[in-house]
């Protein structure tokens, strides 16, 4: 099990849009360089990608909260 | 009634301007913030302060319930909304006016009408204030097309009269590329929006960014002259002078004089921007929108004339006529400013909010540094990236190039990426040297490799 940090702090978002589904779901398919989730710092979105091969997990953070810079994000099985 | 309780409904460093100019007018301040803003210089300088919310804007600086019922508990009897967030939001001017409180700024109407481009454009017509000239309506045809841009002159712009977002947009120089193109213009269209209808208006190529300040008491309005905005990336200015070197002294008093007409023609209250293009071929300027709030580069225009503006905007929106008539507004010098951003110029402007670890400030005759950090201050990430400005005011145009040159080399912020390294860079720059700019130009410059 691997988990997704933050690069960096803001807010987190799990979908691309508040209306679209979330970039990942449990059990999809990852791959190194999917897009995970988003961090919006200083009306910028950081696309936040795996860096690991294997299965999503989870998101360990709720959609549209604030994270800090180094916090888990979401988990991949690898 | 004069203001005597101010609520300041935003954040970072106009929050700190607008304590500072009620402060001289002896209005008591009341600081808005967020869960994530309880430690920022404003909340710190303020005679009181309220929390409105979580760090999401949404949640806080932009909740106009939240806001005017926070106001309204805090008994305050006027509220400034600054700039961004809520400032041109004529829903949260109305609201704020139905609870009896007084909005630091035009009438909700005002507002309505000068956001809207078509209408803005309208009321800049009947000033008699040149518009980007273009077809009256939506076009069918090339010959259409071809008839109109012989009466507005080439080049021309041919885009679809449905939606935006650059689709179907093409520029002709000639009637035989006007002719090629336009099929191709309307075929996109069609595509895009279900609508093959064309717009034509006229190109201006590398155009100027130039606007006028002027501030209304409702009655008369007066302008504080142009201040010169080209340096832009991303359709964001990056460095702004006042004034406008490249303008003469005919074109500058019609632009200026234009800018008054509009103003006093919508009954404009408090302080506020027509922002013009300007083509250097041709000297012709053409309105394109006007900002009804308070503008970050706003310092330039006070060095120069030695007005405070925003003690000004407050003053006429408690309901008092204008301090100063047109021939009272005099300029000297030439001043500049530059926009610091908490972002990495070397890596595609990367945001870096971080913490302060330590503050150098440049001091001098002419340089003025308007900011809301301090020693130890973390920079909240959920918030633009504009962390103060340095502002310079010298005898003339070299003379303050010059000036900005070395305040930045006395300027030092420590703890964060800032944008201080591409200032320094655009000050040593031959081109903004000579003043050879105009909106398209830093981008190619920074894709070069210039910084």
């Amino acid at each position: 099990m691997a988990q997704v940090l933050s690069p960096l702090p803001g807010t987190f978002y799990t979908k691309p849009s508040p209306e679209a589904e979330v970039f990942k779901s449990e059990g999809a398919a990852v791959a190194v360089g999917d897009t995970i989730a988003l961090v919006e710092v200083m009306k910028t979105f950081i696309e936040i990608k795996s860096e690991i091969a294997g299965t999503f997990t989870s998101y360990l953070i709720e959609d549209g909260t604030p994270v800090q810079a180094g916090q888990a994000l979401a988990e991949v099985a690898g | 009634m004069t203001i005597q309780r101010l609520f300041i409904a935003n954040r970072g460093e106009i929050a700190v301007r607008i304590i500072k100019a009620a402060k001289c007018l002896g209005i008591r301040t009341i600081q808005a913030y967020s869960e994530a803003d309880a430690n920022m210089l404003a909340v710190q300088m303020a005679d009181e302060s309220v929390c409105i919310g979580a760090a999401q804007a949404s949640e806080s600086y932009l909740n106009i319930a939240g806001v005017v019922a926070a106001a309204i508990e805090a008994s305050a009897d006027a509220v400034h909304p600054g700039y961004g967030f809520l400032s041109e939001s004529p829903e949260f001017a109305r609201a704020v006016e139905d609870a009896g409180l007084k909005f630091v700024g035009p009438s909700a109407d005002t507002i309505e009408r000068m956001g809207d481009k078509v209408s803005a454009r309208q009321a800049a017509q009947a000033a008699g204030v040149p518009v980007v000239p273009g077809s009256k309506g939506r076009i069918e045809s090339v010959d259409e097309a071809v008839e109109v841009a012989a009466k507005i002159g080439y080049p021309v712009m041919v885009k679809a009269a449905a939606g935006g977002g650059g689709k179907g947009i093409r520029i002709a120089d000639t009637e035989d590329e006007l002719r090629s193109l336009a099929p191709q213009a309307q075929q996109e269209a069609a595509a895009a929006f279900g609508d093959g209808g064309l717009y034509v208006e006229r190109a201006i190529k590398s155009p100027r960014h130039i606007e006028v300040q002027i501030v209304g008491d409702g009655n008369k309005a007066v302008h504080f002259y142009e201040r010169e905005c080209s340096i832009q990336r991303r359709r964001q200015k990056v460095w702004e002078e006042a004034g406008a070197d490249c303008l003469d002294e005919e074109t500058r008093e019609n632009l200026c004089m234009a800018a008054v007409a509009l103003a006093e023609s919508v009954s404009y209250r408090g302080a506020g921007t027509l922002e013009y293009l300007y083509d250097e071929t041709t000297k012709e300027f053409f309105f394109i929108e006007m900002n009804t709030r308070i503008q970050v580069e706003h310092p330039v225009t006070e060095m120069i004339t030695g007005v405070d503006l925003v003690q000004e905007m407050i003053r006429v929106s408690g309901g008092a006529p204008l301090s100063l008539t047109q021939d009272q507004i005099t300029k000297t010098g030439h001043a500049i400013e530059v926009r610091l951003n908490a972002e990495d110029p070397f890596l595609h402007f990367m945001p870096w909010p971080g913490k302060v670890e330590g503050l150098k400030i440049p001091v001098g005759d002419g340089i003025r540094f308007d900011h809301f950090m301090y020693e130890g201050y973390q920079i909240p990430p959920f918030y633009d990236s504009l962390i103060g400005k340095l502002i310079v005011h010298g005898t003339d145009r070299a003379d303050a190039i010059a000036k900005m040159a070395s305040a930045l080399e006395g300027l030092e912020i420590k703890g964060i990426k800032t944008t201080i390294p591409l200032h320094k860079a655009l000050a040593a720059d031959a081109c903004v040297a000579s003043g050879d700019f105009h909106t398209q130009w830093l981008e190619p410059w920074l894709d070069a490799g210039n910084l």
